[in-house]
């Protein structure tokens, strides 16, 4: 059945719809609306779960790490500030083995004051061990949620949805609201390896010591592995339940493409309106849309850029002194295979700016008129600003 | 509360803590108390230590280790979990010391008791970071040495009193409690486990190593704690209701700080102005409790 649903309430259905059994969180916008939708729908009891509101987003997080070590179905929201300030605890959920899911809307890190659209919040905490996916509309936000339970609890990791601020949390779409009895099939409750139990004490997070913990972390990196294989296999199993699917990414045209495109969230959407005027005109463009950030999908974009000359990678993020943070990524996936194409690094969006068909096109006639690759990344669109030269 | 009663332990023989531990004494008579139903929740302190590396553990309990700041709210997390399961019986218990309490784990445990989750919160208090080599809570009392307040430099501020903030949110239960007070601690761990809502227990651990004390001294110190009025026992029930445990004999402090290291810097003067503190807070503490006993 479909809904015109806010970016921010497709969440909250899925949240819903997987029977979440403990949520805990901390209001910042533009997370506000789906804790919001969420706090009404166990107010209402149509969510037979308890919400924590607590006092900050540490501790929203490590009341989730309580109630996921218990072995119950765990979800959190936050944004921006919130999700750096949950930094330690990002380790902790991972390291600790913890199936907690979060909805992040990305969004700018202040100083100044910025309340938009910006994805440099969550790939800061690409290190901490949580898978992450993005998403490029409602309909994908829902299904990546119910997703990500089946992730999270498949591979004992905690998952992070990503959904970009306003332009995919406020912003109302048309969705597909799958049927409970569905959800149920794809997502049967979940069965925990562990848990506190008085009838079989354990301790948890203790003391390891260095003949130990190395093995603890090439035990997440092994589940890191396996979540390649099983994103796909989930799919497989989405798909027959609820006719859709994604991919780890997804190619556009890229078979015949000279110069494709990589993108990440909303972005994408105006990618592909920019792709199909350029193929009209002939241009032997493609468009690589990355969902699945953590683990990497090295190998499917491998493939995907195999026959290209050239890749334009669009990020609506930094990492200072170095580069837009896909373009990083990609880089060191592509720097090992022979005759790979060059990377242009692009860097559009930051705070919410309008990524508009027309910066996607001339980020495609820079790439197109380009023979090398003269700086990691290009800037799109700056004003005139006093640059700052050395100590000047 | 006859502590012969309470034969069972839920203590492994064989904990790792220093020799004359007040922490691993304090440990062991709560659980006694507690009994077997009981997940407790360490955020970082000597007891992430004491507990023992992986793959061992000194508890005959559940333990969630965590970290430092977040006792009040990962309890709150176990608290939710358990209750969506349906388990009423279990007794959700946060065991921090003074550091992860008084400073880095006060938010947590702010939030937690305004939202009156239903867990007790126990602090034992070793009254500095003694974990990481002694450093200065706050905690630690007036007058106090610690590794980062040496010399001349040492600790010239109060130390925070954490009973009354917590009373300040109407907490159901907070009470302080001392090792050297055994058939007191049980007494209020038991009272503790049977109330509903958020409850907090300030236990006088006293810790040799950080204190320059001999390890046999660590019962008479915590004893003379309490005797001198530095530590009262008291309770105080829905933040209104004030008792206190033990009445006095009158000592003066001088003799509880001429004993230990850490105040060997003291001058007699200086060991005055403390008489003088302690007396006033205890003024205060029988103002509370409606007292007009007059301290001798």
């Amino acid at each position: 059945m479909k809904q015109v649903l806010e970016g921010s309430h497709a969440v909250a259905e899925a949240v819903r719809l997987a029977r979440t059994q403990v949520i805990s969180a901390y209001p910042i916008t533009p997370q506000t609306h789906i804790v919001e939708r969420l706090s009404e729908y166990c107010a209402d009891s149509t969510l037979a779960a308890r919400f924590l509101r607590v006092e900050s987003e540490h501790s929203a997080l490590a009341a989730l790490i309580g109630a996921a070590t218990c072995g119950v179905r765990t979800f959190t929201a936050t944004s921006s500030q919130g999700l750096a300030l949950m930094h330690e605890l990002l380790h902790w959920a991972s390291a600790a083995r913890l199936p907690i899911v979060m909805a992040n809307v990305n969004r700018a890190m202040a100083p100044g004051w910025n309340i938009w659209a910006d994805q440099t919040d969550s790939l800061a905490q690409r290190d901490t061990g949580w898978i992450q996916l993005y998403c490029e509309n409602s309909q994908e936000v829902l299904d990546t949620t119910i997703q990500a339970f089946r992730l999270a609890e498949w591979l004992n990791l905690p998952v992070m949805v990503n959904l970009d601020a306003f332009f995919l949390s406020h912003t109302y779409e048309p969705v597909d609201l799958p049927k409970q009895n569905v959800v149920d099939r794809f997502l049967p409750p979940y069965q925990p390896r562990f848990q506190l139990d008085t009838e079989k004490p354990c301790a948890f997070n203790q003391l390891a010591p260095p003949n130990i913990y190395m093995e603890m972390r090439y035990n997440i990196q092994t589940a890191m592995n396996d979540g390649l294989t099983f994103f796909d296999q989930m799919e497989d199993e989405f798909e027959d339940n609820f006719g859709r699917r994604y991919g780890p990414v997804e190619a556009v045209h890229c078979e015949d493409a000279e110069v494709i495109m990589i993108t990440s969230g909303t972005v994408t959407s105006t990618s592909r309106q920019v792709l199909g005027e350029l193929r009209k005109k002939g241009e032997k463009v493609g468009l690589l849309k990355v969902k699945l950030f953590r683990p990497f999908p090295v190998e499917a974009i491998r493939e995907r850029t195999a026959s290209a000359k050239k890749i334009a990678v669009i990020d609506r993020n930094f990492s200072f002194g170095a580069s837009g943070i896909f373009a990083q990524e990609i880089r060191a996936a592509l720097c090992n295979h022979p005759g790979h194409p060059l990377v242009f690094g692009y860097v559009a969006g930051l705070g919410g700016r309008d990524v508009t068909t027309a910066v996607l096109q001339e980020i495609y006639w820079l790439t197109k008129g380009n023979d090398m690759v003269q700086q990691d990344s290009i800037w799109v669109g700056l004003h005139e600003v006093d640059h700052a030269v050395g100590q000047s | 509360m006859q502590l012969v009663n309470l034969e069972r332990d839920y203590m492994f023989p064989g904990h790792v803590g220093c020799p004359g531990c007040g922490a691993a004494i304090a440990m062991r008579f709560v659980l006694k108390a507690l009994g077997e139903k009981t997940i407790m929740i360490i955020p970082a302190c000597c007891w992430s230590i004491i507990a023992g590396p992986y793959p061992q553990s000194a508890l005959k309990i559940p333990v969630l280790h965590t970290a430092f700041e977040t006792g009040g709210a990962v309890a709150s997390g176990v608290r939710a979990a358990q209750d969506v399961k349906g388990d009423k019986e279990t007794t959700v218990v946060t065991w921090a010391g003074d550091g992860g309490t008084f400073d880095i784990g006060f938010q947590a445990l702010s939030g937690a008791v305004e939202r009156n989750e239903n867990f007790i919160y126990v602090c034992y208090d070793n009254e500095a970071y003694m974990n990481t080599g002694v450093q200065r809570s706050s905690s630690t009392p007036y007058g106090a040495w610690t590794t980062t307040t040496p010399g001349q430099q040492w600790k010239r501020l109060r130390k925070k009193n954490i009973v009354e903030a917590l009373v300040a949110h109407r907490i159901p239960y907070a009470a302080t409690a001392s090792i050297a007070f055994p058939e007191d601690l049980v007494r209020k761990v038991t009272k503790a486990k049977s109330i509903t809502g958020a409850r907090f227990l300030h236990i006088f651990s006293s810790c040799p190593t950080g204190w320059g004390i001999p390890s046999e001294m660590s019962i008479k110190i915590a004893r003379m704690a309490v005797q001198t009025n530095i530590f009262p026992l008291y309770e105080v029930e829905e933040g209104i209701k004030y008792t206190i445990n033990f009445t006095p004999k009158g000592y003066l402090v001088n003799e509880y700080f001429r004993l230990q290291g850490r105040f060997r810097h003291l001058s007699e003067k200086d060991l005055a102005h403390i008489q003088e503190m302690v007396d006033e807070d205890w003024h205060l503490l029988l103002r509370k409790a409606g007292s007009v006993a007059e301290i001798s």
